[in-house]
């Protein structure tokens, strides 16, 4: 399935600069990202359950948001992209 | 039944494999052409001399991805295999099998009924499909020629009988694959097989298709803890998958001709996707080999029944299937091997 993920992550103190970091670095280990803040990501359901702790570990509720949205498996149609730097498609032929 | 992910395939000469966290990181010249995360991967294939990190090397070998490095025309260089894992117990007795002459032919001839039966099929199917366009008579003869030996294939217990026998099953399907080739005619043709190197158009396909397909079961017996190198109907030779090959006879005709066949038909490909060289050989071009690829890919997504399972897979996942299938025999949970026997 595809799952969006979105984060906000307050960048006022240094702690929260390296949390920024952490956070996009464990996102791009499960998809790729399609905007600032922005990650698409194709997982199962234990991958997905595994980032979703993973990501918790590392932010400060306090301070910082995340959001997921799951787009189950037939995605394609939910998705429209406009404009530049369009993502790849991870479930069709891949040939670079 | 295990899910089948996709294949990266890189095509160009000069891009550079690394590893950044779980992506793979593709380079080019030092500039970054593209990151993927590796989880969504289950193969990858690499055209050209293309390097790729030893920590990459180390990570899909740790993960099972299977990366096969392949020269710009196709032809196999080398598989990143890591330490071989899973049943020992499970390797032993195939090796002691494939020691036993007579054993491994009563393994073997499944393999071959297999690969008569899918065969036979297709010519069936196409005697039913163009009975205007193609010599009924001839066809029906080949079929019928194709059941008796398939009689003495099921009992046959000796080799080099074995071998005989798939030899004259063989050459009496190959007399009929040019028929098959319904559309242009003038360009694609197929008189005999010739490797290293094809010599004409179709047979520049089908080296690269049977490459694939060899590699996909190389990966698949490896991936349920089988040696792919020991086989039982190809004796051993270094450097050489014995038993991908071995599995690999049943598809080859359902699996990469039908496919070949297939792009010919429907005119996916035509005469301009071939560069002749002098001395006679016949690659793709670059383009050509990418549409081969992306075609490739869809047809391993396509879902079919498996007729011995009965279960939903992809074609894709049929190398894996008989895999396991070969794997339960060795094990003794199954009485014989069942082929993969396709209609």
């Amino acid at each position: 399935m595809l799952v969006l993920i979105t984060y906000d992550v307050s960048t006022v103190s240094s702690a929260g600069q390296r949390r920024l970091r952490r956070v996009s670095k464990v996102c791009q280990n499960y998809g790729q990202r399609v905007q600032n803040s922005v990650f698409e990501c194709v997982v199962d359901a234990a991958q997905f359950a595994t980032l979703k702790l993973k990501l918790m570990d590392i932010i400060d509720p306090d301070q910082d948001s995340l959001r997921f949205y799951q787009l189950g498996n037939n995605y394609k149609n939910k998705v429209e992209h406009i404009g530049v730097k369009e993502s790849l498609d991870l479930e069709g032929p891949l040939i670079l | 039944m295990k899910k089948l992910l996709n294949t990266l395939f890189i095509t160009q000469p000069d891009v550079y494999l690394s590893l950044d966290g779980d992506n793979v990181v593709l380079l080019k010249e030092q500039e970054k052409l593209g990151r993927l995360p590796l989880h969504n991967l289950e193969s990858i294939v690499a055209f050209g001399y293309t390097g790729a990190s030893p920590a990459f090397m180390g990570y899909c070998a740790d993960r099972n991805i299977s990366l096969v490095f392949l020269t710009m025309s196709g032809r196999f260089l080398a598989r990143v295999i890591g330490a071989s894992k899973g049943n020992v117990v499970l390797r032993k007795k195939q090796y002691l099998l494939s020691e036993n002459e007579s054993l491994s032919a009563k393994i073997a001839r499944n393999f071959i009924v297999g690969k008569i039966f899918n065969h036979k099929w297709m010519i069936e199917r196409m005697t039913r499909d163009y009975p205007l366009r193609l010599n009924v008579d001839q066809f029906k003869e080949v079929s019928q020629h194709l059941s008796s030996i398939m009689m003495d294939v099921r009992v046959c217990e000796d080799l080099e009988r074995l071998r005989g026998l798939e030899g004259q099953a063989a050459v009496s399907y190959n007399a009929l694959l040019d028929q098959m080739i319904l559309q242009q005619k003038e360009h694609f043709h197929f008189r005999i097989r010739s490797r290293r190197p094809p010599l004409d158009n179709v047979n520049a396909m089908l080296s690269l298709a049977y490459t694939l397909l060899a590699n996909d079961t190389a990966s698949a017996l490896e991936a349920v803890g089988l040696d792919a190198y020991v086989g039982f109907l190809h004796r051993d030779r270094p450097g050489r998958a014995s038993l991908a090959l071995d599995v690999m006879e049943e598809l080859r005709g359902i699996y990469a001709d039908k496919f070949v066949l297939t792009l010919i038909n429907k005119k996916i490909v035509n005469h301009e996707d071939f560069l002749h060289k002098e001395n006679g050989a016949v690659i793709m071009t670059d383009e050509a080999r990418k549409k081969f690829l992306a075609a490739w890919q869809n047809k391993k997504q396509e879902k079919i029944t498996h007729p011995y399972l009965g279960e939903k897979i992809s074609w894709g996942l049929v190398p894996y299937a008989q895999a396991l299938l070969l794997a339960r025999h060795l094990r003794n949970d199954l009485d014989e091997y069942p082929p993969f026997l396709w209609k």
